[in-house]
């Protein structure tokens, strides 16, 4: 494909705005009310950890110590498990309609603490605050609030047949939406009586931890939630206890394999929620404006740290030229800085070894021949930020089109044919969601059908709702999460 | 004079033909008694390899079939099972079951054939739903075939194990690679010649016959094996699921005992629910 070219036609137009008068800063300045210091949440109360060891969780905007995270060995684990162990059958046996207050409660006292939350996320994890308080928390909120309405209801969820709760359900969550994941992954287990022992990722802990003081206020039995903080070996204690009678884990296909494996000789349930590379496919009749928004939203939103992002665009060669002209504008007006402002559109990539993957990443698809564009712009002294980055001339062997970045590169590739696009959009081992943008409802309606993913968004994208089933096809993982559909994979059927 | 009888060389169905093993293996199976009755294909993970290309090949096209047609070929398939009952109560018989438990198998067989034939056109309704998200969107969640389904029956019984296995997965539109039961493999290549008379079209489901130890290694890894489902205790569900977390592969076990496929709680909505995946659309309203 050719990218535009400076002589074909009208020469593309230059936003200036940006460039003559800059933004003052609108800080954010809301107290997070950290503490310096956070312990395991198990049984209840917050205990320090029988391993004895912290690790730090780090600002990835200023690379400034926010706090200290109690490190849970195997013995904290153990802990976790038999606290969530003998709080399960009183919570089970709850009626549903109390079991479902307690999360009306949580999603109540989560909205009342909504900026102080955003604030707290944004800190630790690097999102823009406009994200954290527009959507990461409010989402989150509204995640306990459905679910909370479905405790008494779960005789509905399966035509024919009864529900009842696992066990103890071990949850590990990814730091790209740590409230968000923990609220999708909680609820629902909750929601069908189940107790949990969940670890937030390392480098985004302290929300998980402040929604325990909100689960203490909540008055929530001792046990039905335990946290327990770490990295990798906590993980796979988590995933591998035996008192576990599921497991659902968020994150990169490659460790999600690695679950698989470790738990290959048990029947462990298990729900997978891995890695993706969403095709976002624009065709010559889409409204173009909007979906040059799409894109934007559908790549650069939370840096690109979106398991779900369009981060392969395909367009239809007769409008290829347009869409990426503006989509070139487009960029060079998006501000990447402190996460903590408000007009910030980019916030800090979430952590030095993601950002070393991302630059791998480019440095590969540069080396490979793709041509790449990045907008001028001026990056924080301190932290972590990687500016927005186009590839053009990519093509379907390039690694950049087949590996997940998880960072703020779109990888454009053309098409001509509807069956063309669909080709394409399937060529990968992922299946998790795809992005379809055309003014034909007819059209819409083919794409979804024949795409291989689990959600296909129509002049849209990266949209959620906790109604609305999430999950992948592939090597995207298995179960769902959200909706009755999400429900049932925390219940067995007889 | 006694005529002398023709005997059958048995095949197995794969893609709609019925062929030996690539390998011109076989072995040889006795009857009840003891004597020699006939030499089986010894199916090689070539073979099994083969029967998933037809597998695949077939499954667009039986996918986008309508459910209601879908619904009427399975309950042609009961239709020629019904009429061949005779012979296959016979073969269950011949190779140990007793004639009381085969007659009963065989009619279970047929009506759970008839129960998934009626799932076809009635599992989206359960299974599928319209979500009510806080946006101007039409948002729906349809179910989908995952695609190539592994199915390995149970030894025991032979032909209600491998029929209760297979309906569900192909009433949703996948298609099937099965492994037939090691010990008393001669009735799958009965079924075979019915669903070569039946109007299921060619590959929709391949039968094989030969060795769990052999092929069941295969069925873990091949990654167009969308999914497996699967009759496996020990070492066998390890090799499973271990093959299958390298193509983040669907695994399904029926911890079923013999006398369970009998019952009535050996089908329903939740096997058909095992094999489809979820799709969940974002379709915008109005402008």
């Amino acid at each position: 494909m050719a990218a535009p070219r400076k002589s074909a036609g009208r020469p593309s137009p230059r936003l200036i705005f940006g460039d003559l008068w800059d933004f003052d800063p609108a800080p954010e300045s809301a107290d997070p009310k950290l503490k310096a210091r956070y312990d395991l949440f198990i049984g209840g109360r917050f205990v320090r950890p029988r391993s004895g060891r912290t690790f730090d969780s780090i600002n990835p905007g200023n690379e400034r110590k926010l706090a200290e995270i109690a490190l849970a060995g195997p013995a904290d684990v153990n802990a976790a498990y038999a606290a969530a162990a003998k709080a399960f059958r009183p919570w089970a046996a709850l009626p549903g309609r109390e079991r479902g207050k307690y999360l009306f409660r949580i999603a109540r006292l989560l909205q009342d603490r909504a900026r102080e939350f955003a604030v707290a996320e944004t800190l630790d994890g690097g999102k823009p605050i406009r994200e954290s308080r527009d959507f990461d928390v409010p989402m989150a909120a509204a995640h306990f609030f459905y679910h909370a309405g479905w405790a008494d209801k779960l005789e509905y969820v399966v035509p024919g047949a009864s529900v009842s709760p696992l066990g103890v359900v071990g949850q590990v969550i990814p730091w790209n939406f740590p409230l968000l994941m923990l609220a999708w992954k909680l609820a629902p287990a909750l929601a069908m009586g189940n107790c949990v022992v969940l670890k937030p990722a390392e480098t985004t802990s302290i929300t998980a931890l402040k929604l325990a003081e909100i689960l203490v206020d909540a008055g929530l039995p001792p046990g039905v939630v335990n946290f327990v903080t770490g990295a990798g070996e906590t993980g796979a204690a988590v995933m591998g206890h035996p008192g576990a009678a599921k497991v659902a884990f968020t994150g990169s296909t490659a460790v999600g394999k690695a679950i698989m494996r470790q738990l290959a000789g048990t029947d462990r349930r298990m729900t997978m929620e891995l890695g993706g590379k969403a095709a976002n496919i624009v065709f010559d009749d889409a409204p173009i404006d909007q979906a040059v928004e799409g894109i934007v939203d559908g790549i650069f939103f939370n840096q690109g740290h979106v398991c779900c992002a369009g981060s392969r665009l395909l367009v239809q060669e007769g409008v290829a030229d347009l869409v990426i002209s503006k989509l070139r504008n487009r960029i060079r007006v998006l501000r990447v800085g402190d996460p903590m402002d408000k007009n910030t559109d980019l916030g800090a990539i979430n952590s030095r070894e993601q950002l070393a993957t991302i630059r791998r990443l480019v440095a590969a698809g540069v080396r490979e021949g793709a041509s790449m564009y990045q907008p001028p712009c001026v990056l924080p002294e301190k932290g972590y930020y990687y500016p927005p980055t186009l590839f053009t001339g990519v093509t379907q062997s390039h690694r950049i089109a087949r590996e997940e970045i998880f960072g703020p590169v779109l990888s454009i590739l053309t098409f001509r044919t509807v069956d063309e696009a669909i080709e394409k959009a399937n060529n990968t081992p992922y299946g998790l969601s795809a992005g379809v943008w055309t003014d034909k409802g007819s059209r819409i309606l083919r794409m979804s059908t024949e795409l291989k993913a689990g959600v296909v968004w129509a002049n849209t994208f990266n949209r959620f709702d906790p109604s609305s089933p999430f999950g992948g096809y592939k090597e995207s993982g298995f179960g769902r999460e959200g909706g009755r559909q999400g429900l049932l994979d925390y219940a067995s059927t007889a | 004079m006694s005529r002398l009888p023709i005997t059958k060389t048995p095949k197995v169905y794969i893609g709609g033909a019925f062929v030996r093993s690539e390998s011109a293996r076989t072995f040889k199976v006795a009857d009840a008694a003891g004597a020699f009755y006939a030499n089986i294909p010894q199916c090689t993970r070539k073979d099994l390899r083969n029967a998933v290309e037809a597998a695949a090949k077939a499954g667009p096209g039986w996918a986008k079939r309508t459910a209601y047609n879908r619904a009427q070929i399975l309950y042609r398939l009961a239709e020629m099972l019904e009429a061949r009952s005779g012979e296959l109560v016979q073969s269950l018989v011949r190779f140990g079951a007793r004639e009381a438990d085969a007659s009963r198998g065989m009619a279970v067989g047929v009506d759970r054939l008839i129960h998934y034939a009626g799932w076809c056109d009635k599992y989206e309704q359960l299974l599928g739903s319209v979500n009510p998200v806080a946006s101007a969107h039409f948002n729906f969640t349809v179910t989908e075939p995952m695609g190539v389904v592994g199915v390995i029956a149970p030894d025991s019984p032979p032909l209600l194990g491998l029929l209760s296995m297979i309906a569900p997965v192909i009433a949703s539109g996948n298609t099937v690679v099965a492994l037939a039961s090691e010990t008393v493999p001669y009735p799958s290549i009965l079924l075979g010649e019915m669903l070569a008379t039946s109007d299921l079209p060619g590959g929709v489901v391949n039968l094989l016959t030969g060795f769990r130890r052999e092929l069941i290694p295969t069925f873990a890894t091949h990654t167009h094996i969308r999914a497996v489902y699967a009759v496996a205790q020990g070492d066998d569900r390890r090799v499973l699921r271990l093959g299958a977390a390298e193509s983040v592969k669907r695994v399904r076990f029926a911890d079923k005992g013999r006398a369970q496929w009998f019952e009535a709680s050996a089908q329903g909505l939740d096997a058909v629910r095992d094999f489809v995946e979820l799709k969940t659309t974002w379709h915008p309203i109005g402008s």
